[in-house]
């Protein structure tokens, strides 16, 4: 079947679906975005978050059919090599990466929470990235990471 | 496989009568995960996401029409005042990302044992609505589940909403797991309390073939609770409170616990919602 959806801000078509596949494998293997990961395809991880509509969803449970006419956005989406997003900014920064395979998801889940919740207490952002799986950084640079989007993203607004 | 897309309820049940082995799929978070690990593949899928009848809740006469489409993040947000039993057991289901996707009628759909949603809809004694093309009845929660994964659903029918009385007074629940986030329940309970009519409700989930009632602890609370007096519960009502509930459970051993730990894990959830919940009762109402 064949699926139209809005990526990144660009209509997209992807032939050939088959219905049972997944969002994430359209992105990955169809529509040739690899950001968003693919490491459970069971909604344990968080590393394949991308906003379908504008909310954070695990691309691996959503099925290709149902993004027909749809709007995603993926961490491609969010800024590019030349002028990273302030939360892709500071994850760099303050050494929130490591091996970079759950950096995708959490930026998407991080950049929902600092622009729904710029002031959002640790607990909430721990709440918020509670479906984000990180096997590296022990997630305290991920927490610097979002207090400094946060700030980046109160400055932009005032 | 092919992927059905209907656009109102009508249609939605006309394919599910044609096609009763169509897979409906709301949030996904069940089925695509059956899906991806190709331990189901239906001749076809039925999209519901499309059904605007299904994705909005109303108010009526002293009852929440939930669609059964609408995603637990809208339960959270939107209904935690008059339905917080099922606000706070939503809560506590996976992730934001799958609260931002997974719907009431996908957890009934599964008809899990553990399914979060359950027992507060048993505890205040929601009715299920479903439809066909035959036409609608309702069936109560406290009798939707048959046995684990199975439901009252026919094959030809679609969960189109859950009516929930809205809260007659404080309601708890509470779940044991291993962390906050992305857990199965170990067991869990909801407690409901209908302070105006001396009421209270239970739901146990997790500790039996279905989600459970536990009658007994209700008759016993609703007749030694010191209502309307605002004083606080004395410690043996609150422990044969819990007693009553493990003793209700039906529980088997499995990868996440005993069934001796379950039953009680139950009791002490028991105790502690009933004494949330009392404590949280008005007082200009208590006395
Ligand atoms: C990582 C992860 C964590 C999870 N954590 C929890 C948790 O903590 N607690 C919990 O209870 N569950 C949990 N789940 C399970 C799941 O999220 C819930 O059962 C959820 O409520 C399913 O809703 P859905 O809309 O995604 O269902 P879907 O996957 O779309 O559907 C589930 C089933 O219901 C059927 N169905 C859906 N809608 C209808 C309808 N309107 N009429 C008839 N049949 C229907 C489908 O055919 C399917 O059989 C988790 C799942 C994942 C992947
Ligand atoms: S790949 Fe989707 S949540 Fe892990
Ligand atoms: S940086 Fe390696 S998993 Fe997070």
């Amino acid at each position: 079947m064949r699926v139209n959806v809005e990526v990144n801000g660009e209509q997209r078509t992807a032939d050939d679906v088959w219905p049972g596949e997944s969002l994430l494998y359209v992105l990955r293997e169809r529509l040739g975005l690899p950001g968003a990961k693919n490491a459970c395809e069971q909604g344990e991880c968080g590393s394949c978050t991308v906003y379908l509509d504008g909310t954070p969803v695990c691309a691996c449970l959503v099925a290709a059919g149902q993004v027909e006419g749809r709007s995603v956005r993926t961490v491609e989406g969010l800024g590019s090599a030349e002028e990273l997003d302030p939360v892709q900014d500071a994850f760099v920064r303050t050494g929130a990466v490591q091996c970079g395979f759950c950096t995708p998801g959490l930026v998407v889940a991080a950049h929902d929470l600092v622009h729904r919740k710029p002031d959002a207490s640790d607990a909430e952002i721990r709440e918020a990235l509670a479906g984000n799986l990180c096997r590296c950084t022990g997630y305290e640079k991920i927490l610097d990471a979002v207090r400094m989007a946060a700030v980046a993203v109160k400055e932009q607004r005032s | 496989m092919d992927f059905l897309r209907p656009s109102t309820l009508d249609e939605a049940l006309a394919m599910k009568a044609e096609f009763p082995d169509a897979v409906p799929i709301a949030g996904g978070t069940d089925v695509m995960v059956e899906l991806n690990f190709d331990v189901r593949r239906p001749p076809a899928l039925l999209d519901l996401g499309l059904v605007t009848e299904l994705s909005g809740w109303t108010r009526e006469n002293g009852h929440v029409r939930l669609g059964a489409t609408v995603p637990y993040t809208r339960i959270v947000t939107e209904l935690g005042d008059v339905l917080p039993g099922l606000a706070m057991a939503a809560r506590t289901v996976g992730s934001p990302q799958i609260r931002n996707r997974g719907t009431v009628g996908g957890n009934l759909g599964s008809a899990s044992p553990a399914g979060d949603a359950h027992p507060p809809l048993v505890a205040v004694g929601a009715d299920i609505e479903v439809a066909s093309t035959r036409g609608s009845r309702t069936v109560p929660a406290r009798e939707f589940f048959t046995a684990p994964k199975k439901s009252a659903l026919e094959p030809d029918e679609l969960i189109v909403a859950i009516q929930v009385p809205e809260a007659a007074g404080p309601q708890q629940f509470a779940k044991v797991g291993t962390r906050n986030a992305m857990v199965i329940a170990v067991c869990s309970f909801a407690v409901t309390l209908d302070v105006a009519g001396k009421g209270v409700g239970t739901g146990i989930g997790s500790a039996g073939p279905t989600p459970l009632r536990a009658l007994e602890a209700e008759r016993f609370a609703a007749a030694e609770l010191p209502w309307g007096s605002g004083e606080p519960l004395q410690e043996n009502i609150v422990r044969a409170f819990g007693e009553l509930v493990g003793a209700a459970a039906r529980p088997i051993d499995d990868v996440r616990g005993t069934a001796a730990y379950r039953r009680h894990a139950l009791s002490v959830l028991a105790r502690r919602t009933l004494g949330w919940a009392w404590r949280s009762v008005p007082q200009e109402v208590a006395k």
